[in-house]
């Protein structure tokens, strides 16, 4: 069952940017696509779990801000060393004014 | 894939072991054998300096290559091998044991060693730091109320004592410059970093000389130029590296400043290739000026290029140096040659952050440079290192206000 958790505004983030977002002990970043579609991954990247929310958002990429590793923030895949390990990707709704992520039960 | 004819790589650093897992990414199906000197499996080494020291739980360090990654990718990995010779007619490496591997291509990867301290006296107490094995070494005299003296204000120097000192030891930094971070730093950056290290209780001496070392097995005394003696329960010694380049030079290999590549990362003999810290190469971003970097990111990547090349690329390699540090809870980061610049200009970013951004004579951006807690300064260097590698002539006042760096990209139509 999908637990739905309010995260932050959706004006809160800017287009083809991130932010993070802390939740019973786990933390996620949020994004907004430049077309303003929004998604939403593990908060921290796979190499050095160091919060993507600092990292650099291009496209459909976000790009780890220590050393680097990429991913798709739509799917999580890893997309460059020195990353190997994909992100886990979470569903994400936008009701009202506010995103909404989806983290299971 | 039987037989040792296929890809050599003598150096199983960082680089060394990029390269091949890039080679089996990149299609290559012949042998892959990775020589290195050490017994242990291909790691990273930028923890060495920070979480090693910092955690006495902390695993030994971040492993590139693990077994079953070396056996799903069928790369052999030669451990606690040294090469001792190349054979360039007979395309063969020489080990130490005198057993010789066939190669059809060979990838030097031997990095660098540090700069040793002349006329040091032998000591368990006097430590250089480099391997797993001494950071582990180095690590057992970092406990509170133990004193640690620093000899050189460079990275690995700084970092050490950032951990030293967050770990409760008497820390004290030696520099013989008249300040630290001398060699590709801008002074703003380093007097914040100094500034940071004597918040946090690190005693900081620019400008003094070692007049001569005292040590046993259980203390070391420095006496310094301006009558100082620093007695320490252990010394560690940070004065820079220097390339190995002792294989290439016995095979007349060309060695300018580390093993001579030009920008395919090719030597001067025919199927050899060099990459990382042990190499210098021609940038074309600084108008084909060689430069040689001891930096993780280039290591990295030349790791990937030359496989890339060793398989029939012939790409030119032409990232932007980046260089970061960690000290305490603030992040240092270089992206560029702060030494092409002419002009600099400054954006504060709060929390004591700020970044420089460094224009040569047509004010085109050529580096830009930062310091700040956390990663607060790490979206604008990433940027400006785009900024840099298209040579964009940057607005100085977008720059010096807050604009969005991301503006100021071109971007694909």
């Amino acid at each position: 069952m999908t637990n739905w958790v309010d995260a932050c505004a959706a004006d809160e983030i800017d287009q083809e940017d991130v932010v993070r977002f802390d939740h019973a002990g786990r933390t996620f970043a949020i994004y907004r696509s430049p077309d303003d579609e929004y998604f939403a991954t593990d908060g921290l990247c796979t190499h050095e779990k160091i919060h993507l929310a600092d990292g650099l958002v291009m496209d459909d990429i976000v790009e780890c801000p220590k050393h680097n590793g990429r991913f798709s923030y739509k799917t999580g895949e890893a997309r460059g060393a020195p990353v190997c390990i994909n992100l886990k990707t979470y569903q994400v709704k936008v009701e009202g004014d506010r995103v909404m992520i989806g983290i299971g039960a | 894939m039987s037989g040792d004819t296929g890809i050599i790589i003598v150096g199983a650093g960082e680089c060394g072991a990029r390269a091949a897992l890039s080679l089996r990414e990149n299609g290559y199906r012949q042998a892959i054998t990775l020589i290195g000197d050490e017994v242990h499996l291909p790691y990273e080494r930028p923890p060495l300096s920070k979480q090693v020291l910092l955690d006495e739980a902390a695993r030994p360090a971040s492993i590139v290559l693990s077994d079953i990654m070396l056996a799903e990718r069928a790369i052999r990995h030669v451990s606690g091998a040294s090469a001792s010779a190349i054979d360039t007619l007979g395309k063969q490496v020489i080990l130490s044991n005198g057993r010789a591997l066939s190669y059809d291509k060979l990838l030097l990867t031997t990095g660098a060693t540090p700069r040793r301290l002349p006329n040091a006296p032998a000591s368990s107490r006097i430590l250089y730091l480099r391997t797993i094995d001494d950071a582990l070494a180095l690590r057992s005299h970092i406990r509170a109320n133990m004193h640690v003296a620093v000899l050189g204000g460079g990275f690995i120097g700084l970092e050490v004592a950032a951990s030293a000192r967050s770990r409760g030891a008497k820390v004290t930094v030696i520099e013989s410059q008249e300040r630290i971070l001398k060699r590709g730093v801008p002074e703003p950056i380093a007097e914040t970093i100094t500034a940071l290290h004597r918040r946090n209780g690190v005693i900081v001496k620019c400008g003094v000389a070692v007049l001569g070392i005292e040590a046993d097995e259980r203390h070391v005394g420095i006496s310094l130029s301006d009558g100082d003696k620093v007695s320490a329960d252990v010394l560690i010694v940070g004065i820079g590296a220097q390339p190995r380049t002792e294989l290439a030079v016995q095979a007349g290999i060309a060695v300018d400043n580390g093993i001579a590549v030009n920008e395919r990362l090719e030597t001067s003999a025919a199927d050899i290739y060099a990459a990382g810290d042990c190499c210098s190469f021609p940038h074309p971003l600084y108008g084909g000026r060689r430069l040689r970097l001891e930096a993780w990111r280039n290591a990295q990547d030349q790791g990937i290029l030359a496989a890339a090349n060793l398989t029939g690329a012939a790409r030119s390699y032409q990232a932007v140096p980046y260089f970061w540090s960690d000290q305490y809870d603030h992040t240092l980061q270089i992206a560029g040659l702060v030494d092409e610049g002419q002009l600099v200009v400054r954006r504060d970013l709060g929390d004591g952050a700020f970044i420089l951004f460094h224009l040569d004579d047509e004010q085109r951006l050529v580096a830009a440079s930062g310091v700040g807690p956390g990663n607060k300064i790490a979206k604008d260097i990433k940027l400006s290192e785009m900024l840099i590698a298209k040579r964009v002539i940057p607005p100085i006042e977008a720059l010096a206000a807050e604009a969005n760096l991301k503006s100021l990209l071109p971007r694909a139509a």
